[in-house]
């Protein structure tokens, strides 16, 4: 009883969250029910047994993407009301595709959670002589392991990629060249000249 | 005990108000982001549920893959944001035809 209540609450948490997400004039609290979103739908995955990967959403998303987000939205000077223009003109076209989209969807995932295997089965993805970050590490070091270098790799690429994109040289700025500096010799940068007492130097 | 078809239902609207986000605010590429972030994480909501229910741990490990594309995603998306607000001093995505595609 306790866990259907918990279910109802966090399904309706994250889908009004969701809604709100969509829906929010400010982006700064779009971003904010996101992160209400995705905690609500880490609840859902500790309801479910998935602790790891509830863990793994609450540190990604929360910690870094949204993080990401907000930092990108706050830096941006934007008037997002002019962004907001024409909101009204996309909504017949948008509910009809999402009404479609739902029903279908609906429809095929009771049909499936009807027939498969998965009907009578009680929801358990791991012994339970194993814990679910065990059960996952021992299959995602042995059988996956070149699939979670190559999530790595993916990773890589994306972190290189973004510091490409936004990083600018701009002209007239100082900057350290290291180079320069090493290579520097004394006789670049130091001249002795003898100089006559009472005539000072000239240049 | 809670069933399958619920939690397929909960991703199906996640989902769809994901969609539902990109249609509805078609100028502003930060709520399109984010609605994408959206769907994603209906399509985890979805492997893991079917991971828990058919007792296979694979959906989980899945769900692990699809939130590195998610976070790569972002970062490259926000990084094109704001390299495109830098030249353009807007995000008006709705006539962004600088690359003449």
């Amino acid at each position: 009883m306790l866990m259907q209540i918990a279910f109802y609450v966090m399904a309706a948490i994250t889908c009004l969250s969701g809604v709100a997400v969509i829906t929010q004039r400010n982006p700064v609290h779009s971003v904010l029910f996101l992160i209400l979103a995705f905690f609500s739908a880490a609840g859902l995955f500790v309801l479910m047994g998935a602790e790891f990967l509830a863990m793994l959403l609450v540190v990604v998303y929360v910690g870094a993407v949204a993080v990401l987000f907000l930092f990108v939205v706050m830096m941006l000077d934007v008037d997002f009301n002019k962004l907001r223009q024409g909101f009204t003109n996309y909504l017949p076209v948008g509910v009809v595709v999402g009404l479609a989209l739902l029903g279908e969807m609906i429809l095929i995932s009771v049909k499936v959670a009807g027939n498969g295997a998965a009907a009578a089965a009680t929801p358990q993805a791991f012994t339970a002589a194993e814990s679910n970050i065990k059960t996952i590490g021992h299959v995602l070091y042995t059988d996956y392991a070149y699939l979670f270098e190559g999530a790595g790799f993916v990773l890589l690429v994306a972190m290189v990629g973004a510091i490409v994109l936004t990083l600018r040289h701009r002209p007239n700025v100082k900057r350290q060249d290291i180079f320069k500096q090493v290579t520097r010799r004394r006789k670049d940068a130091v001249d002795v000249i003898s100089v006559k007492s009472g005539e000072g130097i000239q240049e | 005990m809670i069933e399958l078809s619920h939690y397929l239902a909960v991703s199906a609207i996640l989902f769809t108000i994901g969609v539902f986000g990109i249609f509805l605010n078609r100028r502003n590429v930060i709520i399109i982001l984010m609605s994408i972030e959206l769907i994603l994480l209906a399509v985890n909501i979805n492997f893991v549920a079917f991971s828990v229910y058919l007792h296979n741990v694979l959906g989980q490990i899945m769900a692990m893959f699809v939130l590195t594309v998610a976070a790569a995603e972002a970062a490259v998306g926000l990084a094109i944001l704001v390299t495109f607000f830098r030249n353009r001093g807007d995000i008006e995505v709705d006539d962004a035809s600088m690359m003449k595609g």
